[in-house]
């Protein structure tokens, strides 16, 4: 048992994070769910650059601020998502995005 | 700091945990005794008579308040790093921080303007 | 910590902070009794002021707050370009908003944050701060996108819009975290300088993250094969709030991309070759779809994205003169583009309009003047001299063939030949079809007029002196190289 993480573990959850967010937001029919996914991708780019910040520059912290601008970025789009679909289900009852689709050329 | 193994007490805690609660659970299902009735099988609420459906859809208010909390919630974060080297950051950073607090309490007066935080 | 080498100078953010100024006065006053009337005109004056800081700036270089945010003559052009974009769509969107009853104080408060966050990506050459105004920008985006609350076509617009757009921003921001990682850090001048020993040892995270950045701001662009957002989102979003997408973030996502490719990583080749098919494909597929649309906004939106792909076409050939034609364009398209949008504008205000081609039989007559107006832009748009549309495509074109781009340039010819068509059907339909139900009458009013003198003028000024405004944009290129 004497197994430490090296850089490239860390990017492989990272990497995996990634996918499994990009894998949610083109299969959810659940409009929260999408944004589950979102949030998923950007805390995965977030992760990335704490885990670059460790390993590569590690005297700087710009890799660790950059992760405190994702979190608040992150909740904006997730609040503004969130009044979005209250909208929606108000007009709609329901928040499936593949019931969402008046708009066609 | 960086080796696995500080993790092991955790496991171990772990393993115990999930033990204790397999042999107390499997213990019950195999020698007590069941008797099922009407009354006994209805979902448990707080010993009142259960009234409609779980999926009962939440008021909208209950959305404004959490979306509110979420946002101001979040810009917090950006007071830590201040505070941990407010001393070399000086007045400047002082200042700097005021307009931020400044802007944060823009937004609340406006949702409060709103009516946004009103419950009835 | 030592502030002295910081250079913290607030008179370089004045024009943005007087938009941010405004958009909190115009909040704030929005929630009183009295206060609502306000937003209009305090709207007006903030993107005023800060047009005339923004010119006050022109031809400084400076840099402050830890190198992170640059006001150079490249930020100064596109600051121009997004605030006149600002006022126009401003001026036409009053009157619509009253028309749809949604004339609420936060939609202009909104569209200053936008142009805040625009203004931020073209000046700096931070990858974070780029990230930063990116998000300023979109955010205000997408509640404008669903502004009109109770149209459940706007709720969808706003709905899909943000599903693409935050998607594009998680793309976007995995490429920088990875472009990070191979370099240590986000400033485009580091990367720029260190290009060929990042390149050399992590080449994989390098082109993994670019080609993760250029995907993310295909996205914001409306580059194909990142283009199907487009037209749900333009044709479900009020139309003021349509002609400003077709315009505002366009322009930001190509400052970015500007600055990105043609600065931080000038000496990466291997981009040409991607951004050439990028190129062919935009132009080839927005301007083939844009000719089986029914409904004007739909085609207007397959315009804007075969526009992208001219713009595209400039920033494959790179370098100066290819650059500052994409830029030249770019300030005409803002004019010609808003035109035609004005004009939609007016049209969608009457009740019962769903901007199809049948709804303009009979304008002509009608409105002699308004359809004159359409069709200049039409031809504008469509590249016909001597309007600014005809002299952006030349230069562009012209400047593919000198960089050894022929094919480029034959295929961009040809695609703009193909847009002829359904530029002319719009004329076709103004001035040529038979009406059989009299043309429904619209009203003007002094800032409509404002808006369409404006465009007017900008779309036939820049087409008179062509290459006045090349040498300008040219200037504004050559102070970042």
């Amino acid at each position: 048992m004497s197994f430490s993480p090296e850089l490239h573990h860390w990017l492989i959850l990272s990497t995996i994070l990634f996918s499994i967010g990009i894998y949610g937001v083109l299969t959810r029919r659940n409009a929260v769910g999408v944004l589950m996914s979102v949030e998923l991708l950007l805390n995965s780019a977030a992760m990335n650059f704490l885990i670059f910040n460790h390993y590569a520059s590690k005297p700087f912290i710009d890799g660790a601020i950059m992760a405190l601008f994702i979190i608040a970025v992150a909740a904006a789009e997730a609040v503004i998502a969130m009044a979005l679909f209250v909208a929606i289900f108000r007009s709609r009852k329901t928040v499936d995005v593949t019931q969402i689709n008046t708009l066609k050329g | 700091m960086d080796k696995v193994e500080i993790y092991l007490p955790i496991l171990i805690m772990v393993a115990v945990g999930a033990l204790i609660a397999t042999v107390l659970m499997g213990l019950s299902v195999l020698i007590g005794k069941r008797t099922r009735s009407k009354v006994k099988m209805q979902p448990y609420e707080c010993g009142v008579d259960p009234v409609g459906d779980t999926k009962h859809p939440v008021p909208v208010k209950y959305y404004m308040v959490a979306i509110l909390f979420i946002i101001f919630d979040i810009e917090v974060v950006f007071l830590y790093p201040w505070a941990v080297i407010y001393d070399s950051l000086g007045m400047f950073g002082f200042l700097e921080m005021l307009v931020f607090v400044a802007i944060l309490i823009t937004g609340y007066f406006y949702i409060l303007g709103k009516g946004a935080l009103k419950w009835d | 910590m030592n502030l002295s080498g910081a250079n913290i100078d607030f008179t370089l953010l004045l024009p943005e902070i007087s938009l941010a100024i405004c958009g909190f006065a115009i909040l704030l006053l929005g929630v009183t009794k009295r206060g609502k009337d306000f937003g209009f005109g305090l709207g007006l004056f903030g993107l005023i002021a800060a047009l005339a800081f923004t010119v006050q700036q022109w031809g400084t270089l400076e840099t402050g707050f830890f190198g992170m945010v640059t006001k150079d003559g490249f930020s100064s052009l596109y600051n121009i370009i997004f605030l006149l974009a600002g006022i126009i769509s401003l001026l036409i969107a009053q009157t619509y908003l009253r028309a749809k009853k949604i004339d609420k104080p936060e939609y202009y408060a909104l569209v200053l944050f936008s142009i805040l966050g625009m203004m931020v990506m073209a000046s700096s050459y931070d990858l974070i701060i780029i990230f930063i105004g990116l998000e300023i920008m979109s955010i205000p985006l997408y509640v404008l996108a669903g502004f009109h609350r109770f149209n459940p076509k706007s709720n969808e617009a706003g709905i899909k819009y943000f599903i693409i757009g935050a998607f594009a921003s998680g793309f976007l921001l995995y490429g920088i975290a990875l472009v990070y990682g191979a370099g240590a850090t986000t400033d485009l001048r580091l990367i720029a300088a260190n290009y060929h020993s990042m390149a050399q040892q992590a080449p994989l995270l390098l082109y993994a993250g670019v080609a993760l950045i250029l995907i993310g701001f295909g996205f914001k662009v409306g580059a194909v094969p990142f283009h199907m957002w487009a037209p749900d989102v333009y044709q479900g979003a009020p139309t003021p709030v349509t002609a400003f997408f077709s315009v505002g973030p366009k322009a930001a996502g190509f400052a970015a991309l500007m600055r990105i490719l043609d600065f931080g990583f000038d000496s990466m080749d291997e981009i040409q070759s991607v951004l050439w098919i990028l190129a062919v494909l935009t132009m080839a597929v927005g301007n083939i779809l844009a000719l089986f649309q029914d409904n004007i906004k739909r085609m207007l939106a397959y315009s804007s994205i075969a526009h992208a792909g001219y713009i595209l076409v400039a920033l494959t050939v790179g370098g100066e003169g290819a650059v500052a034609s994409g830029l030249y364009y770019l300030l005409g398209y803002t004019f010609f583009n808003l035109g035609a949008f004005a004009i939609l504008t007016i049209l969608d205000t009457r009740d019962g309009t769903d901007s199809r081609f049948s709804e303009l039989t009979g304008m002509a007559s009608r409105h002699p003047f308004l359809a004159t107006l359409l069709a200049i832009f039409m031809f504008s748009l469509a590249g016909f001299p001597p309007t600014a549309g005809f002299f952006g495509k030349l230069y562009i074109f012209s400047g593919a063939v000198e960089g050894g781009f022929i094919w480029l340039a034959i295929i961009g010819v040809m695609t703009s030949f193909v847009s002829v068509y359904y530029y002319l059907r719009v004329v076709v339909a103004c001035f040529f079809t038979k009406a059989d139900h009299p043309f429904q009458q619209v009203a003007m009013n002094p800032y409509l007029a404002l808006a369409l003198i404006i465009t007017a003028v900008g779309a036939l000024g820049l087409g008179l002196f062509p290459s006045s405004w090349i040498d300008l944009s040219r200037q504004a290129f050559a102070s970042f190289l």
